[in-house]
């Protein structure tokens, strides 16, 4: 996994509530066995109609926005448990994606893949929205070790929450395999302890 | 102190808390695994050059990718065939009980568990799959994880995981005449949202739930993840050993019995509370279906279509109602449906089709309507065959396909051509979920076969009685 600390990018507003994983990579693409290649896809049938030509009203195919910052709308990611939905993300160039709310299964997977899940109020989420739009030339600075994001135009920084655990795992760039590999001895342990266990 | 079930259950899985935070080293009982979300696991374990710890407790099948006509003969499609040979291979490799096309036992990944006996009250369960939820019936933790955690698994048999906050939600009453465990469910996620559970583990009690047979709790857990819960869980009852006893994985003998006075322990003390509750009237719920693009759009069928929206969700909703081609304040009494899909992992089992089988049983679906039937597993089609329900079926213009997941997700050749609409017995109602532009309205089996003879959405109430 990649390593992140700071992050200074324009960004890509799509305000959108509930965006589904079906949406961000729909299932007919989950057909590969490696994880590369997703990115092509992310968002497929929003970005793209039936004869597989750009729509011109979606944001990423609008060239006033550009970026390695997702704004999106609150509950992102909700839905299907598919990984392959932070895979297309950060495979489309993305390190951080911006909402009011994760769903938990998209929030881990991002985590797993040194692909920030950064959560704001609503407020500041319709704050920055409304900023981007104004002017799709704000650069954020994403402090993951300061745990800050810097909006130049704001005079406060928001500060956001992460578990310990996985700040350090993105910074250093650890998987949980690591980590639980090296537990084997209290896992077999464990599991000598478990009479109950049918 | 007084503890929840998911508190029981929770603390016989802690390897161990890492210090300072909120993390467990989590042991998983079950790992099942399917074709689409276990290949970059394997790859990642053998990058790793990571054996497998625990290869015994895996059980793979093929489901999310494979048609549902002609399983004896070669996936036509190059890149599902391709990906379901990959799980044949690996599965071999890596020696792991595969049930794969062709074998008695493959279905649906949550139909097939639960009907073997592989899921147990008291286990922790976990797949490559958000509705691994469904297992949690049977009073198990069971939850959806991604495929890094699918590796993790594979290497370790544990997660990290912070333990989750605790929601029950408690249904009291006799439900009505026509209403179903997924119409329970709807209601449920209507009143919550989409999000409403995110970050909870819910419990689901009362009485509406304790006269629920095995495979209308199923139902409801399957669905715990549209409301944003990591799972959903009901105590075990005398319903969930008799529904075990006897079954292929299940124990036998003494150890049956040792089990059941185990399982017997796994309730909610009385005085235990929960970080969140909701309290519903079994009364109040009334046949469902949805109208938008997310499982918590639904309403009773013979409301209008909500006009009541907070003006922060207005532009969301009515993106959702103009995919879905509805009005807010509208009826959908009277639409005209194309397609009717009863399978999935929340209405794919016997009692799903023997409820479709006894309403159209001496009917017919509607000319323009197109209705398949796809059960969840082999075990079920078997079933299915020998109580006749497939004749039925057949005489009324229904066609029963082979087992998997089908039209829930499209994968496969089942679509809904953009613009059709389709009432499905299935969990979401994503935008593209059934095809590319295909517009899907959840409901119940009863509501799916009803829907498929009238040829347009009716009010089931005429039905009943």
């Amino acid at each position: 996994m990649e390593k992140f600390e700071v992050l200074q990018s324009t960004a890509v507003p799509l305000p959108i509530e509930n965006i589904d994983t079906d949406q961000i990579i729909p299932a007919r693409f989950l057909k590969a066995t490696s994880r590369e290649g997703f990115g092509g896809n992310l968002f497929r049938d929003w970005r793209f109609d039936n004869a597989g030509q750009p729509k011109a009203d979606f944001v990423l195919n609008n060239s006033l926005y550009s970026g390695q910052i997702l704004v999106a709308g609150k509950n992102f990611g909700c839905g299907s448990s598919r990984e392959h939905a932070a895979w297309a993300i950060y495979d489309a160039g993305f390190k951080v994606v911006i909402s009011s709310f994760f769903a938990d299964i998209f929030k881990g997977n991002a985590l797993n893949n040194g692909l920030l899940p950064l959560q704001v109020s609503d407020e500041v989420l319709a704050r920055l929205l409304g900023q981007i739009e104004e002017d799709p030339q704000t650069t954020l600075v994403v402090d993951l070790v300061k745990q800050e994001l810097q909006v130049p135009a704001w005079e406060e920084k928001i500060s956001f929450e992460i578990d310990a655990y996985k700040k350090e795992c993105l910074i250093n760039g650890y998987d949980d395999i690591d980590y639980l590999v090296n537990q084997k001895d209290a896992i077999e342990q464990y599991e000598k302890s478990r009479p109950w266990a049918y | 102190m007084a503890k929840t079930l998911l508190d029981k259950i929770w603390a016989a899985h802690v390897v161990k808390s890492i210090p300072g935070g909120g993390l467990d080293v989590f042991y998983i009982d079950r790992h099942l695994i399917h074709e689409v979300t276990s290949p970059q696991a394997f790859d990642e374990i053998e990058h790793r050059s990571l054996p497998l710890f625990r290869k015994e407790q895996i059980v793979a099948t093929a489901d999310h990718n494979v048609p549902t006509k002609n399983q004896h003969l070669p996936i036509e499609e190059p890149l599902s065939r391709f990906q379901v040979d990959k799980l044949t291979e690996n599965c071999a490799k890596h020696n792991i009980e595969l049930y794969g096309l062709g074998h008695e036992n493959q279905g649906i990944v949550h139909v097939m568990g639960p009907e073997l006996g592989i899921t147990q009250p008291g286990m922790t369960i976990v797949c490559g799959d958000s509705h691994t939820s469904t297992h949690g019936a049977f009073g198990a933790i069971a939850f959806g994880i991604g495929t890094s955690q699918v590796a993790q698994v594979m290497a370790s048999q544990c997660l990290l995981l912070s333990k989750p906050k605790s929601m029950r939600i408690t249904v009291e009453g006799e439900v009505r005449n026509g209403v179903s465990a997924k119409d329970v469910i709807l209601y449920v996620i209507s009143k919550l949202g989409t999000g409403g559970a995110t970050g909870y583990f819910v419990e689901y009690a009362g009485s509406a739930f304790r006269a629920l047979s095995m495979e209308g709790r199923m139902t409801v857990c399957n669905m715990s993840i549209e409301m944003g819960a990591r799972g959903g869980m009901i105590a075990p009852d005398q319903t969930t050993f008799e529904y075990l006893k006897g079954r292929q994985f299940a124990p036998q003998g003494e150890r049956w019995e040792q089990a059941v006075a185990y399982w017997t322990t796994l309730y909610t003390d009385e005085d235990a509370t929960f970080d969140k509750e909701f309290f519903f009237d079994a009364q109040e719920i009334a046949p469902m279906i949805t109208f938008g693009t997310n499982p918590g759009m639904g309403m009773a069928i013979n409301e209008v279509i909500p006009t009541d929206v907070p003006a922060s969700e207005v532009a969301s909703y009515n993106k959702s109602l103009n995919y879905m081609g509805f009005q807010p304040g509208e009826s959908l009494l009277g639409k005209e449906i194309q397609y009717v899909f009863i399978g999935s992992c929340t209405n794919s089992r016997i009692e799903d089709l023997r409820q479709v089988a006894k309403f159209v049983k001496g009917k017919h679906k509607a000319p323009h309507v197109e209705a398949i039937i796809v059960p969840g597993s082999k075990h079920v089609e078997k079933q299915a065959i020998e109580e006749g329900i497939d004749k039925v079926l057949a005489e009324a213009g229904f066609e029963l396909r082979e087992p998997g997941c089908s039209a829930c997700l499209a994968m496969n050749e089942d679509k809904i051509p953009a613009g059709a609409y389709c009432v499905s017995t299935s969990n979401r109602n994503f935008e593209g979920r059934q095809g590319p532009g295909s517009r899907t309205l959840l409901a119940s089996p009863l509501v799916a076969a009803i829907t498929a003879v009238e040829g347009k959405i009716v009010d089931i109430t005429q039905y009943l009685n």
